[in-house]
């Protein structure tokens, strides 16, 4: 248990390299050898997900750029009055921690989940999703924050009228993307922690039978609500 | 004719029951050890610690832009390889999902010359910034 289990190369005997993904892709059968399909499409769902934020971030970018009006400094916007200073962008730092915990306690639950340790998978999940909770809580906060302070799609006190805009519907979308993550954990949890995996009880959406790999298909999800988060406080409110 | 069907489809109607055991071994999970993780994690928040100073002391220009650049992309590599397992995966997944973000990369090119023709125009008939 304490080493990394290989499964993949040591028992595919395909070949390696450039020489593999020829092979792979053109041998008329299906291309991810190793991948089941639930894994290959949450991937592929993953992929077209990203061109949606990629999107919003490239439109984000040319309202920026494109503007003769100063964009609002996102460090002051952002900045919280704690103790009588104001600390630059700290709930938006917080936000971040909650959130990259949040991926390493799901981290732990797809382990855990592997070991057929149910208990422990479906704590870690819970976690997770209070972890993401606790996000949407915040966001909801800054939200409310900013509309009381004259924030609109419109316009905003600061600057740019665009900033309101790109804002709203960059965080929205991607705190919608937080809430149901949550709300599918809270599901996959309830599934793991009655067994399901462990008998093969067929899922009230699908009727089928669901294996421990749904807990890492789940996770998959997760990990990228954490990784566009990387993206938008990187170019939003750091840039 | 036989030689394609014998090299494609009629190979694998020969050997059903050969294939689909490899496909049933080959499909076996990601285990790795809990150590991993938790190294991963530490730098998780050690990378969002340092992008989140440099805002904190105000660094600017091109030195703000070119760190709070190397920082996102380690923090998403580190994410994307551990946390989404796609270290392990063959080859022939990475390239099919990883290559077609980085391909936005031209669109965001194209749009950065049409932003700055916006802009142009904008001052050209405007007047620069209020």
């Amino acid at each position: 248990m304490a080493e990394t289990t290989l499964t993949h190369d040591s028992q595919l005997d395909r070949p390696q390299g450039w020489q593999g993904i020829a092979a792979d892709w053109a041998s008329d059968q299906r291309a991810f050898k190793n991948v089941s399909w639930g894994k290959a499409m949450m991937w592929i769902f993953l992929l077209s997900d990203t061109f949606i934020f990629g999107c919003f971030l490239l439109s984000y970018m040319t309202a920026r750029i494109s503007t003769r009006v100063p964009w609002p400094n996102p460090s002051e916007v952002f900045a919280l009055r704690i103790g009588g200073s104001e600390i630059p962008l700290i709930l938006i730092a917080i936000m971040t921690f909650v959130l990259i915990s949040s991926s390493g306690t799901m981290a732990m639950a797809v382990n855990f989940g592997y070991r057929r340790d149910r208990r422990k998978t479906a704590i870690l999940m819970l976690l997770t999703a209070a972890l993401g909770a606790t996000f949407v809580g915040m966001q909801a906060f800054e939200w409310t924050k900013l509309i009381t302070e004259g924030v609109r799609p419109w316009g905003n006190p600061w600057g740019a009228a665009q900033f309101g805009s790109c804002f709203f519907m960059i965080t929205g979308f991607h705190g919608t993307h937080v809430t149901i993550g949550v709300i599918f954990l809270i599901i996959v949890a309830r599934k793991v922690w009655r067994g399901d995996f462990d008998i093969g009880r067929p899922g009230f959406f699908t009727s089928r039978r669901g294996r421990y790999e749904n807990v890492e298909i789940m996770g998959l999800y997760w990990h990228f609500v954490d990784l566009v988060w990387v993206f938008i406080f990187a170019f939003f409110y750091l840039w | 004719m036989a030689e394609a069907t014998a090299n494609g489809l009629g190979q694998h109607a020969l050997h059903p029951a050969r294939d689909a055991a490899i496909v049933a071994k080959a499909e076996t999970h990601q285990e790795h050890p809990i150590k991993l993780y938790l190294v991963v994690w530490a730098w998780l928040f050690i990378l969002s610690t340092c992008s989140y100073l440099v805002d904190y002391f105000g660094i600017h220009g091109y030195l703000r832009w070119s760190l709070i650049l190397i920082f996102m992309i380690l923090k998403a590599g580190l994410i994307v390889a551990v946390f989404m397992h796609m270290a392990w995966e063959r080859l022939a997944m990475m390239y099919a999902i990883i290559l077609p973000p980085i391909l936005v990369l031209v669109f965001v090119t194209m749009m950065v010359f049409e932003a700055d023709y916006t802009l142009l125009t904008r001052i050209a008939f405007f007047g620069p910034g209020p």
